[in-house]
């Protein structure tokens, strides 16, 4: 499972913090079939965290009503300098894991 | 004999009315937990909603259910004793209603979420953010699906 993550490259402490991060997945809903007319069983991102410098600053629970490769888009407040570490999990158990680094001034 | 007839007819019909309600009663309450209105109470806990505060930004016209960009706010200070504690999304009229929950705290710094949802055609979408001091805040949006989410397998 491949994410894209877009972070702004330096902050100053004390502002929010723009996180966008968008995770390949089909996020199969349960509903479809295939073209045997079997069921495709569903299979979402069901968790979804975000830590910042190892501290949870955001977190998602997510259903069969998010959109197939889904987009996140949500705020931390700039503290120090330190990694975001992205963890989720889908309902077969695959874990996808993605980490960027943020430099804070002032 | 025609008396007979009618009893034994009756009581056939309450045999089947027994047998027919252990199937059909978890059926209707498992129907009954998947509607919106059971998962708010579960939430709140029988607290009361408020309009207000949350701003729930959906297109009014999406062609394509299955992509629809969903925005939510919440006017909130985001302090350390001021702060948003999660936001729930639901969807009246997907088979299952409640799209997402995102917890936040005072180190979000903004109670601001996007994100993409399918929606399973034109309805009501309810936004409720519970908030540090036990409050629960409100906004809807109704949107116009041209084409559904294919929920359905169509």
């Amino acid at each position: 499972m491949t994410a894209r993550v877009q972070v702004p490259r330096a902050a100053r402490r004390g502002q929010p913090v723009e996180i966008r991060i968008a995770i390949q997945h089909p996020m199969e809903t349960g509903f479809r079939r295939d073209d045997a007319g079997r069921e495709i069983p569903k299979n979402v991102i069901n968790r979804f965290v975000c830590r910042y410098d190892g501290v949870e600053v955001f977190r998602a629970e997510m259903g069969s009503g998010v959109a197939a490769n889904p987009y996140l888009d949500f705020y931390t407040l700039a503290d120090v300098s330190g990694e975001l570490v992205f963890d989720w999990v889908d309902d077969e158990g695959k874990t996808g894991s993605e980490r960027v680094p943020l430099v804070v001034s002032g | 004999m025609a008396g007979t007839t009618r009893s034994r007819r009756k009581f056939l019909a309450r045999v089947a009315a027994l047998l027919a309600l252990p199937a059909a009663a978890p059926r209707a309450a498992r129907a009954q937990e998947n509607t919106v209105d059971a998962m708010v109470r579960k939430l709140t806990a029988g607290a009361q909603i408020t309009p207000g505060r949350v701003k729930l930004d959906l297109p009014a016209l999406a062609e394509n259910g299955n992509s629809v960009g969903l925005k939510v706010s919440i006017d909130s200070p985001m302090s350390a004793t001021d702060f948003v504690r999660s936001i729930h999304l639901y969807a009246e009229k997907n088979p299952r209603p409640n799209i997402a929950n995102f917890f936040l705290g005072p180190r979000s710094g903004r109670a601001q979420v996007v994100t993409r949802v399918r929606l399973a055609g034109t309805q009501n979408v309810l936004a409720i953010a519970a908030l540090s001091d036990g409050s629960f805040w409100s906004d809807t949006a109704e949107v116009t699906v041209t084409n559904s989410a294919c929920y359905d397998g169509s």
